[in-house]
């Protein structure tokens, strides 16, 4: 009875957190699993006016057996690969760039992170004038800008490419998380105790053998948290093509546009399975990471 | 690296150890370097802003990145007619939506750090996820909730969609801030004959003023900056800015390139203002929001 009584205030003051995200996170996971296994396709069943039937994991069936679906899938992984090259590359050259000693360090760091303070649909529309498709003498945006400066060879239809333009989107996304990934390492790097730079620098070592020896790897645990964040970002190219290229195009579709123009044309089952189906791929990603995270702390 | 983290601070804590680089060519390199990456972040600066003051004598391809011919405001008139009334929506809307969740957040993370139960790192972990789970996969049947809870559509409706999905991220900084607090400081309250509460509101509440500026900042830019709830939950007449926005830069059969990018930049003044002035507490939500120490 004692330990109850302890027990009871800190649950009590938890406890509104936990009926909500035990209703919005978890009970809503139940039930769109639950609405992904039945055949509501139609506005009428929707509404709820006509029963869906248990159809079990056939909807799933059909996504993944259909073209459009497995399109969806494949640009999602092109996008994702490309985010994370892109802002690890940018990233980490910035902060290794940074992590000496340079004069307006904090003007160099303010503008390469304030990308990240703008929504994507702002972003999207400046990004949508500079991926126009336009070339030659229609050129505007950034193909324009490769004839002003002699480049003519690199101008390209950017989004508007059924096979790789989901690429282009991914350019935003990289422009506006890289700094992310900067502050990141910068703080991984400034991180390490000094003394293990000065017992290097006794030791005889060069600058690029200090880094290649003694700093990189002390970057582990930085760059684990880096790709997750941005990997699970890539769930968010929705708000990029919402602004970019429209969600009723082909050329950039990922399942979260599927999700969203299913959902509008009232085929619940098959969006709930398209969201579930995220919810996997997003799960293969975390859990292993909140496990790794929760084993850390306890250490 | 919770604690030096917070606060957001990358600089340095101790002088550079670094002897001044002896090669002046690499300097160079390096500082080169760096001024081509920030010319390069701030293109689409220069086009946004540009663009804005244009008029429509500037339209043509050729004279895409030229500075305009004339300048003129009326790009910027017509954008804020067209978003005020949605800014102010989002004002009403984030607000409420950050401080709420601010709350429940620090309550949160002082339990699961200072005042912990049996099983608090599994409840910890389960709150945790909720932060990571794609929105996709509660869309359809949130929205079905939303209305059997009576809801009205737009700003209540992302008001509370705010506030609970904020709560794992703001459990997360408040705990990670928490477990940096000194036990004694806690441990002193509870001999005093301080219940949980007590300890809560008189110790543990006024230290807590750093980490609810960073998450208050975290939250207000996030939710401000918010489109995929935006689109599910509220229309262009109800809605935020971000909703409001995209419907200006694609709604017109004729794209006016002028008017949607001086929308873009009056839709994300408030949240690089707090960026400019509070720079430092901006960097410190994402830090807290990542690196787990």
């Amino acid at each position: 009875m004692r330990t109850l009584s302890r027990w009871y205030p800190p649950l009590l003051l938890i406890s509104p957190t936990l009926v909500l995200l035990g209703l919005f996170v978890y009970g809503l996971l139940a039930a769109n699993f639950r609405t992904s296994l039945t055949d509501n396709h139609t506005s009428a069943q929707a509404a709820g006016v006509k029963p869906s039937v248990f159809v079990g994991f056939q909807n799933y069936a059909d996504l993944l057996g259909s073209d459009s679906f497995q399109h969806s899938l494949k640009n999602l992984l092109l996008y994702t690969v490309v985010f994370l090259v892109g802002t690890m590359l940018f990233g980490f050259l910035w902060a290794w760039l940074l992590d000496r000693p340079v004069r307006l360090e904090g003007l160099f760091r303010s503008v390469y992170l304030f990308p990240m303070a703008v929504s994507f649909v702002a972003s999207g529309v400046v990004w949508r004038w500079l991926l126009n498709s336009n070339q030659g003498e229609q050129a505007s945006g950034l193909n324009r800008l490769f004839q002003i400066v002699g480049l003519d060879v690199l101008q390209n239809n950017w989004w508007n490419n059924n096979s790789v333009g989901i690429a282009a989107i991914a350019i935003p996304a990289i422009w506006q998380l890289s700094g992310y990934v900067m502050a990141l390492f910068l703080a991984g790097f400034r991180g390490i105790p000094d003394e293990l730079r000065e017992a290097a620098r006794v030791d005889g070592a060069t600058e690029w053998k200090l880094y290649r020896h003694v700093l990189f790897p002390q970057l582990g645990p930085v760059a684990l948290s880096a790709v997750v964040i941005i990997g699970h970002m890539s769930l968010k190219a929705f708000d990029l093509i919402m602004a970019i290229s429209k969600p009723a195009n082909y050329q950039t579709k990922v399942p979260a546009i599927d999700m969203y123009q299913l959902k509008a044309s009232f085929d619940y089952a098959s969006s709930a399975a398209v969201g579930s189906i995220l919810l996997v791929i997003a799960a293969v990603l975390i859990i292993p990471y909140l496990v790794h995270l929760a084993r850390e702390g306890r250490r | 690296m919770t604690a030096t983290t917070l606060t957001g601070s990358l600089d340095r804590t101790s002088a550079p150890a670094t002897p001044p680089s002896r090669f002046s060519a690499w300097r160079t390199a390096r500082y080169a370097l760096l001024l081509f990456f920030l010319v390069l972040v701030l293109i689409p600066v220069y086009v946004l802003l540009v663009t804005s003051f244009k008029g429509s004598g500037d339209a043509a391809p050729a004279r895409a990145w030229n500075l305009p011919q004339e300048w003129t405001l009326e790009n910027w008139r017509v954008a804020w007619d067209s978003l005020a009334p949605s800014i102010g929506r989002t004002l009403q809307m984030v607000v409420p939506a950050a401080l709420i969740s601010s709350l429940l957040g620090s309550m949160n993370g002082f339990v699961l750090s200072r005042w912990r139960f049996p099983g608090a790192d599994l409840v910890f972990t389960l709150i945790l996820f909720g932060m990571f789970i794609p929105y996709q996969a509660v869309m359809i049947p949130l929205s079905q909730l939303v209305i059997d809870l009576g809801i009205p559509s737009g700003i209540p409706s992302l008001v509370l969609l705010h506030v609970v999905y904020g709560l794992p991220i703001t459990t997360l900084i408040f705990r990670n801030y928490y477990q940096s607090v000194p036990h004694e400081l806690i441990e002193a309250a509870r001999i005093d004959g301080a219940g949980m509460l007590r300890t809560y509101r008189s110790v543990v509440l006024p230290l807590s003023i750093p980490s609810f500026v960073v998450v208050l900042i975290w939250q207000f830019t996030s939710a401000w900056n918010d489109f995929l709830f935006a689109v599910f939950f509220s229309s262009s007449q109800n809605g935020p800015v971000t909703l409001a926005l995209n419907n200006l830069a694609n709604g017109a059969l004729l794209q006016n390139y002028g008017v949607s990018m001086s929308g873009a930049l009056l839709a994300s003044l408030p949240t690089l203002l707090v960026y400019v002035l509070l720079g430092k507490y901006f960097v410190g939500g994402l830090m807290s929001g990542s690196v787990k120490g």
